[in-house]
């Protein structure tokens, strides 16, 4: 990568690898010390067809990241902002918990920590800057869950990106999301 | 088939959204309220008005008060209050919400003493120990009446329309709609004529709350017509969700009951009567229209969330 280039990161969740066993939801629980009864990740399960011809995708989900993230919009404070890499985080001490942004995100991947502030996905931020991988991504048994920088070329990331069919959910949005799905 | 399955239990988003409960409808509906009381009082000229209409400017700042209160209730981080007020956010309906509440008393109280009676402003005086000051404040006031009371319309209109703005930005079908925004500021000039309804007053002042209140409704009908014709064409699963809230599903009979016929065709076929006939007046159409105003905000918050 060319020194001073801008990074983009991206999350791709392989969904002809995952099999929903949730260990990306513990990494994370137990990694960023999360109350009891929430989680910043989850697994979607979802069926299509008529019985007996029924296919499933199984989804690790969390926040997109979005590059247009209608929550920073909504954030009248500036707490939601945009981070290093296009990461997406609250600054708790000027969160007031007045909740727009969990009412403006598309996904609902926000919500209110027992403590008042407003809490959500960070990428694990703290560890990506070390140079390490977010708990999720590390965790995975099945190596469905990839994290990279979009704009390096070279990127495991990218080399999925352009080699393998992909989506992201909720398009229509115009949120723009960073976490890619791979069909 | 397409089912989706989840097991997540985050709070307030899991089973489904629940993030505004009674707080908000409250503060939209005396923001509302307040808005109104502001552009009424300001369009109405100063022609030895009656006690309570003289009054009326007041109404914004205390109703406000109280709606602000509302509102602070449901903050979830409380002590960061002032942080709404350490930043601006061009991009948050909220931040602008924030920055107009501040606006609005200096400009309301401006209006309220330049209505006050000589008597009314000695009486405040004394009890505030500082006539002299009042007196300066009455003469400003008097030498800007004009920038005064375009203020007052203006601020008040912005209050107004910022209360549905503050929904529609979101990305919820039942709230997405920019209509939220000029329905609410008709619904708030409606809510702030019947306020003053409420109280004794002569009767060219009746006729001109009458008149504005006659005329917000039936803007307001017709912006709700609109709203509903904007739902019904939404497609896909948000379009179903949209209209199952007022069109067939678990709130039509609480919005066309409470909002549309009690709050909006009854009072304003009482008003026709009262006023083709010339009846003496009742407080029934203005309590209907205020019940009716509450009911517009507390259902449209809580089928956002549905």
């Amino acid at each position: 990568m060319i020194f001073g280039e801008k990074k983009r990161y991206v999350m791709t969740v392989d969904t002809k690898r995952c099999v929903g066993c949730n260990s990306c939801v513990i990494a994370c629980k137990q990694e960023n010390r999360l109350p009891p009864g929430a989680t910043r990740d989850w697994i979607v399960t979802e069926t299509q067809g008529i019985f007996p011809a029924l296919s499933q995708e199984i989804r690790s989900e969390r926040c997109n990241h979005c590059s247009k993230s209608p929550c920073v919009s909504a954030c009248p404070t500036g707490a939601s902002y945009v981070s290093t890499g296009g990461i997406v985080l609250v600054n708790h001490d000027k969160c007031t918990g007045c909740k727009a942004c969990i009412a403006a995100c598309p996904y609902e991947a926000r919500y209110v920590h027992p403590k008042g502030h407003v809490d959500k996905c960070t990428f694990c931020i703290h560890r990506v800057q070390k140079g390490g991988l977010p708990a999720c991504v590390e965790t995975c048994p099945t190596k469905a869950l990839r994290f990279g920088d979009l704009n390096d070329s070279e990127s495991e990331v990218a080399r999925l990106l352009s080699s393998r069919e992909w989506k992201t959910l909720n398009p229509g949005t115009g949120a723009r999301p960073n976490v890619y799905f791979l069909i | 088939m397409n089912e989706i399955d989840l097991i997540r239990t985050n709070p307030s988003i899991d089973p489904q959204l629940h993030i505004w409960g009674w707080e908000i409808p409250v503060y939209l509906f005396l923001g509302g309220m307040a808005a109104g009381a502001m552009i009424l009082s300001a369009s109405l000229g100063k022609k030895n008005n009656s006690t309570w209409v003289r009054l009326l400017p007041f109404a914004a700042p205390i109703l406000l008060s109280i709606g602000m209160g509302a509102l602070f209730l449901d903050l979830a981080n409380k002590l960061h209050v002032y942080r709404f007020y350490l930043a601006f956010k061009w991009s948050s309906p909220m931040s602008w919400g924030a920055w107009i509440l501040l606006g609005i008393y200096p400009v309301a109280m401006l209006l309220g003493v330049l209505r006050l009676s000589p008597s009314e402003l000695n009486w405040l005086g004394n009890r505030l120990r500082s006539a002299n000051v009042l007196a300066s404040i009455r003469q400003f006031a008097e030498e800007h009446e004009g920038l005064i009371r375009a203020a007052n319309i203006g601020l008040g209109a912005a209050l107004g329309i910022y209360t549905g703005i503050l929904l529609s930005s979101t990305g919820r079908p039942v709230w997405n709609s920019a209509i939220l925004g000029p329905l609410f500021l008709a619904s708030g000039i409606s809510a702030g004529a019947a306020l003053a309804l409420l109280f004794p007053m002569k009767d060219e002042e009746h006729h001109f709350f009458r008149r504005w209140d006659m005329a917000a409704i039936g803007i307001e009908l017709l912006l709700i017509l609109i709203y509903l014709l904007g739902l019904a064409t939404i497609s896909g699963p948000d379009g179903a969700l949209a209209n199952e809230a007022f069109l067939g599903g678990k709130y039509t009979a609480p919005f066309w009951s409470l909002v549309v016929l009690g709050g909006l065709l009854v009072p304003f076929t009482l008003k026709l009567i009262e006023s083709a006939r010339g009846l003496k007046p009742t407080l029934v159409a203005p309590v209907l229209v205020l019940c009716g105003g509450f009911a517009l905000r507390w259902i449209l918050v809580y089928a956002g969330q549905a």
